[in-house]
């Protein structure tokens, strides 16, 4: 395997998550297309550890690891946002939330 | 090499696909676990061992998790289908997410980084050496993460809390 | 050749009765080398599988036994000499039932669930050390190996639940998930405190890291101290609400929600799903007497000449004895109650436990004599104060008073 072959396959992971997240209108849909797209991000971290010679040597794993504190910061926040803003509205429909709609 | 990694992104991609497009959200967050249980594969099938089992522990062990007690909290029980975008929008959002990855992919194939490295040996970097970096070099960030988790469940759980209709009057004296 | 192979395995199983090094290695080269990746795998797997399904049959009938004897009675004794046959029957039962699926289910994940509950636990034994040389996998990162496959449990109880499309099923499946992840902190917070003494994640390490005795006669287990004896009780605490036993079987409390995410699975799927259970308190226990009971490791100097494998297995099924013990005796908790004491008591104890180990290991340079008695004087005073103040402070907010009924006279 080659590390293109990593790369293309995080690059198509990476839009599909971005063609979920602008067509879908569930806001935790939208969420989880973002997680898709930070996972793929994350798989070529990896990738790039574990190709490049000129790497340092743990640079990539840590930032994964880093990462992936970060994305579940971001889902537990995301989340209780989707939930308040059902609590509000009653809809997780992004569509929905229009009031600030000029 | 080729055969295990063909079958692991041909899942992972599948159930990608399925988690952006199936009709009942609590599908679509089962295949987003599949998906990242396919990621994490791949993370060990790449030699990082930690990062893999993190993964799981924390995406499809709390992440995924978190994502079906939102579903059940905002659609009622059983309708939780949702429902499709115009077919407007959902030709404009398929057509962005077409041009990025072509415009990905033509960087990454003419790119001279990306073809002809072979693996590197980088041994298998055991926990105590992650540990010492992450106790030496990159002690800050690691400090930055535990404030931002911190931060981040007060947040959650402060967002989270019912609604106050008069903050005075909710709280009667005990 | 045939003769080859006899003495392989004859070779095999010495070298396992006798605690020696490379078992396999007896075995495979007597066999033609496109055969010894597929054997060696089998002889991992099969003796876990066969050992734990036996042990399995085995717990069902000694709890039964146990429980009837709790309660005063006798328990099964129909099938069989004392009933020992009672587990085959159980077991026929089970498979020749129908297999019902709910119209309304959801079929595919209906269908799933019962796998995905049963592949992960079965994972978890990969990484545990069974004797000095019995270990199946050892990771380095062995131990978060083992939180990692038990995390991805809760997701097929989910599935469980919500695709039987019943109430009690998805009520249940929910209560299991907030009591999972609830204890799941506790239960890591306290392991962390022996991957702090040790320095590894490879419970293999951790067990070597346990050999030796003190004062030639106390064995050198992390339970003896003071930080392990109450990791040691937090963990117990923690790995009972892990495997959904008794007092903290909410999620299929008969009296409220019939049988939890179980209600609607029949047949050999129940069966499998009893199955998961059983071996996921196995693995839990296997992991507790591997963190803080030493391990395969003998209890007195002079015992070394039996099998370690054969300790491991005692402290084993000392451990479920203890929860069946456990099952008879403690009435089960209300929901806010496990909460409670998962996030008000456990947890904190668990972080202050930390700050105890760190205090043992920063007293180890202390020589002077008696200076061990001192360590754990001081230790039990760190770890027992905090548990004093907590317990009352929490217990504390109900003072026994003279009830006052309103309407009756």
């Amino acid at each position: 395997m080659q590390l293109h072959h990593y790369l293309l396959f995080s690059a198509l992971l990476f839009a599909v998550g971005l063609a979920g997240a602008l067509t879908r209108r569930n806001a935790i849909l939208v969420l989880i297309g973002v997680e898709l797209m930070l996972n793929a991000a994350n798989l070529n971290f990896i990738a790039f550890w574990r190709f490049l010679p000129e790497a340092p040597a743990m640079h990539g794993l840590l930032f994964v690891l880093f990462t992936i504190a970060v994305a579940a910061a971001e889902a537990a926040v995301g989340l209780a946002l989707i939930i308040a803003i059902y609590r509000h509205y009653r809809s997780t429909q992004v569509d929905d939330l229009r009031s600030l709609h000029g | 090499m080729e055969i295990p990694f063909a079958i692991l992104t041909a899942l992972t991609l599948v159930s990608a696909l399925a988690a952006m497009s199936l009709r009942n959200l609590v599908h679509c967050a089962l295949c987003l676990a599949l998906t990242l249980a396919g990621l994490a594969a791949l993370y060990l099938q790449l030699g990082a061992q930690f990062a893999g089992f993190a993964q799981i522990l924390v995406y499809v062990g709390a992440v995924a998790i978190l994502v079906v007690f939102a579903i059940l909290l905002t659609n009622r029980g059983d309708q939780a289908a949702a429902t499709r975008a115009p077919a407007r929008s959902w030709v404009t959002g398929a057509g962005i997410a077409v041009a990025v990855f072509a415009v990905l992919a033509r960087v990454i194939l003419t790119s001279s980084l990306a073809t002809g490295h072979p693996m590197v040996d980088r041994g298998s970097p055991t926990v105590k050496d992650l540990g010492m970096q992450l106790m030496t070099q990159y002690v800050l960030p690691l400090e930055v993460i535990g404030l931002l988790l911190t931060a981040a469940t007060l947040g959650a759980v402060i967002i989270a809390l019912p609604e106050k209709k008069t903050p005075a009057a909710a709280a009667p004296n005990h | 050749m045939i003769a080859d192979l006899l003495n392989g395995i004859g070779l095999l199983l010495w070298r396992v009765v006798s605690d020696q090094p490379d078992a396999k290695g007896a075995l495979l080269p007597v066999l033609p080398a496109v055969l010894q990746p597929v054997v060696s795998a089998v002889l991992s797997v099969a003796p876990i599988i066969g050992v734990f399904a036996s042990l399995f049959a085995l717990t069902t009938l000694l709890e039964r036994k146990g429980l009837g004897r709790i309660q005063n009675r006798l328990g099964p004794n129909r099938v069989g000499p004392f009933g020992i046959l009672q587990p085959a029957a159980d077991g026929l039962k089970m498979l020749t039932k129908e297999d019902i699926i709910p119209r309304s289910a959801d079929k595919v994940v209906h269908f799933l669930a019962p796998v995905c509950l049963a592949v992960p636990t079965l994972l978890a034994f990969a990484v545990l050390p069974y004797g000095r040389n019995l270990v199946p996998l050892d990771l380095d990162a062995g131990l978060l190996f083992f939180f990692a496959v038990g995390a991805s449990t809760e997701l097929s109880i989910f599935m469980a639940g919500w695709s039987s499309r019943n109430k009690y099923s998805l009520l249940g499946a929910m209560r299991a998930i907030a009591q999972m992840i609830s204890y799941e902190i506790p239960l890591i917070v306290s392991s962390v405190t022996v991957v702090m003494m040790t320095g590894t994640l490879s419970p293999m390490h951790i067990v070597e890291h346990q050999a030796g005795f003190i004062w030639g006669f106390i064995p050198h287990w992390y339970v003896l101290t003071p930080w392990g004896f109450a990791g040691f009780v937090i963990f117990t605490i923690a790995s009972l609400a892990e495997s959904n036993r008794s007092p903290f079987d909410l999620p299929e409390a008969e009296s409220e929600l019939i049988a939890g995410h179980l209600t609607e699975y029949s047949g050999f799927k129940y069966a499998l799903f009893f199955l998961a259970e059983y071996l996921g308190m196995f693995a839990i226990s296997g992991l507790g007497v591997t963190l803080f009971l030493g391990g395969w490791h003998a209890p007195l100097p002079g015992l070394e000449w039996i099998p370690s494998f054969v300790w491991f297995f005692g402290k084993l099924v000392s451990m479920v004895f203890l929860f069946i013990w456990i099952r008879g005796t403690v009435p089960r908790l209300r929901v806010d109650q496990l909460l409670n004491l998962a996030w008000k008591f456990l947890l904190p104890l668990a972080l202050i436990n930390l700050v105890v180990a760190a205090v043992w290991h920063f007293t180890a340079v202390w020589t002077f004599p008696g200076a061990l008695v001192v360590r754990w004087l001081l230790g039990a005073a760190l770890i027992g104060g905090p548990y004093v103040l907590l317990g009352s402070a929490l217990s504390g907010a109900k003072k026994n008073t003279l009830r006052v009924y309103r309407y009756a006279t």
